[in-house]
């Protein structure tokens, strides 16, 4: 057989784009809108980016206390599967045309400190964020492993890795830890472990869980969370194996439905069993849906609620009430041609103390602060706000600004 | 319209757009099918540099005489920029965003005299 010649490799290493990779040079135009808006003026916190915390596998798996699970992470006759974290199906990175991807392992950095604190921080002073939220990529899928011990075994290591390596060392990042709520046991224990740790400033549900949410098992987690005062984050995640989504035969498809779709469905559960009746000091962050998602939910429930009260029987008023006190990141927001509809969303979700800004740098469709920044509805203080006052007070954070602004306020 | 010389005729390659600075303002430039072509260096969307990302050819669907779906190809007669921060793509013969040609980048007008290159700013 002739094998037909493909020539093209059109994103190759070989291309400067990739070859030269360096954040800091990708983001100079980002820089150029962070002095052109002077972000030294006020705080700004990005709620939802990430690293590549398989990147730091073999480090994270020292932190396992299970020896025949770390043993099984780092063997190294391990070709052909995926190890102890699901792979998801898709092309974030399109083929390498967001060059990011294919760059990053190029990118050089000092021996200290850790590799991520310096990539996290080379974007972070580019956008002109001073403080980030930080989460892991390939773990949101961790819940969907079918070994309920290696989701609990991963969660415990990773959230001792990046407390140790690296919240303890660079206090301009933070995060919601990983809550394995697969296992209520253990994600309780898993609070008690970490509520109190530098930096964590909440816990985090990913996407795909074993059970509902509003399941029995859960709820002594959740009061757990109320009595610790921490924050639930629900991070939205796309699954192809998904039922529902798996007729789309395209990842733009799945990709622009499965995470809105993912917390649809949580906060459909949240809602109508009553949580935030139950719960009520609980305070709730819906992440990575972007924002288009949250009208269309608040206008079906309340029409189908009027008509079905007793359906929902701990509801003491629409659903849309509950959800306008609910805390919701920016990203990725519905930016072209619905300025209209936009503002109508941001009147119907408060946005001005509900909505914090989050970048989810470095996926391939992340938001620059400018997106919030240049909105033409919004007041100078609401910006500030959503870009950063809001995340103050939802996590209670002793802002740091990042160095660079300190001078540029300095220099005047 | 003041013209500034950009460089040599010969500087310039067809495969990677080389980048100005001109009063502040970056602009890519790139040889492309016999002409040069110039840009400003920020993508209509973010601000990204566009001019920086891969050259990639339009990708094609291709449909057989009953409007099945047979395969995928890339059309090399078209080729586009595409934005490293999110992945928008622009024509580089018009600097039309192919999501919306209402879109585009902003285009300089290009000068090859002598075997220099200038643009008109
Ligand atoms: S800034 Fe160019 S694609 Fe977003």
């Amino acid at each position: 057989m002739t094998m037909p010649q493909n020539p093209l490799n059109y994103s190759s290493d070989a291309d400067p784009a990739i070859k030269e990779f360096d954040t800091t040079k990708l983001l100079k135009n980002a820089r150029k809108q962070a002095l052109e808006r002077n972000y030294k003026d006020f705080f700004i916190c990005d709620v939802d980016s990430h690293h590549y915390e398989t990147e730091a596998l073999p480090e994270i798996l020292q932190y396992m206390d299970d020896p025949v699970l770390r043993h099984l992470g780092l063997s190294a006759g391990n070709v052909g599967r995926a190890g102890l974290i699901p792979q998801a199906i898709g092309s974030q990175d399109m083929a390498g045309r967001v060059t990011r991807y294919p760059g990053r392992s190029k990118e050089t950095v000092p021996p200290t400190p850790h590799r991520d604190i310096t990539l996290t921080r080379r974007w972070m002073d580019a956008l002109g964020v001073d403080m980030a939220c930080l989460f892991p990529t390939p773990m949101l899928l961790l819940a969907t492993h079918p070994q309920p011990e290696v989701e609990v075994a991963m969660a415990r290591a990773y959230n001792r890795w990046l407390c140790e390596r690296i919240l303890e060392e660079d206090k301009r990042m933070c995060s919601m830890v990983y809550l394995p709520i697969n296992e209520p046991h253990e994600a309780e224990r898993i609070i008690d472990e970490f509520a109190e740790r530098k930096g964590v400033v909440g816990f985090l549900s990913t996407g795909y869980l074993k059970r509902p949410i509003h399941d029995n098992a859960n709820m002594r987690i959740f009061s757990k969370l109320e009595e610790h005062g921490m924050p639930l984050g629900f991070h939205a995640v796309y699954n192809w194996s998904d039922s529902s989504l798996s007729q789309l035969n395209k990842f733009i498809s799945v990709h622009a439905l499965g995470f809105a779709f993912c917390n649809i469905i949580h906060m459909t559960n949240w809602v109508m069993n009553g949580m935030p009746e139950r719960f009520p000091k609980l305070r709730t962050m819906w992440i990575e849906s972007g924002l288009a998602w949250i009208p269309f939910l608040m206008q079906r429930l309340d029409n189908e609620y009027m008509m079905r009260t007793s359906d929902a029987p701990l509801l003491k008023k629409k659903p849309s009430d509950y959800m306008r006190e609910m805390f919701y990141s920016s990203q990725p927001m519905e930016l072209v041609d619905n300025r209209e509809a936009l503002e109508v969303t941001f009147k119907m979700i408060n946005a001005e103390t509900q909505l914090l800004y989050s970048s989810d740098y470095p996926h391939w469709d992340m938001d620059l602060p400018s997106t919030i920044y240049d909105l033409p509805f919004l007041g100078e203080q609401a910006k500030r706000d959503i870009l950063g006052g809001n995340a103050q007070k939802l996590f209670n954070l002793a802002p740091t600004m990042s160095e660079w602004k300190l001078e540029a306020r300095k220099a005047g | 319209m003041p013209e500034k010389l950009l460089c040599a005729t010969a500087d310039l390659s067809d495969t990677t757009a080389k980048i100005f600075e001109i009063e502040g303002v970056e602009i890519g430039v790139i040889r492309h099918n016999d002409t040069v072509v110039a840009y400003r260096n920020i993508c209509p969307h973010q601000g990204g540099p566009v001019c920086e990302g891969l050259k990639m050819p339009r990708v094609c669907d291709e449909l057989d005489e009953q409007k099945r779906s047979v395969r995928q190809s890339f059309d090399t007669t078209e080729m586009h920029f595409v934005c490293p921060w999110h992945g928008w793509e622009f024509k580089i013969e018009t600097g039309e965003a192919i999501g919306d040609p209402k879109i585009r980048l902003s285009r300089y007008k290009v000068i090859e005299r002598d075997a220099q290159i200038y643009v008109e700013v």
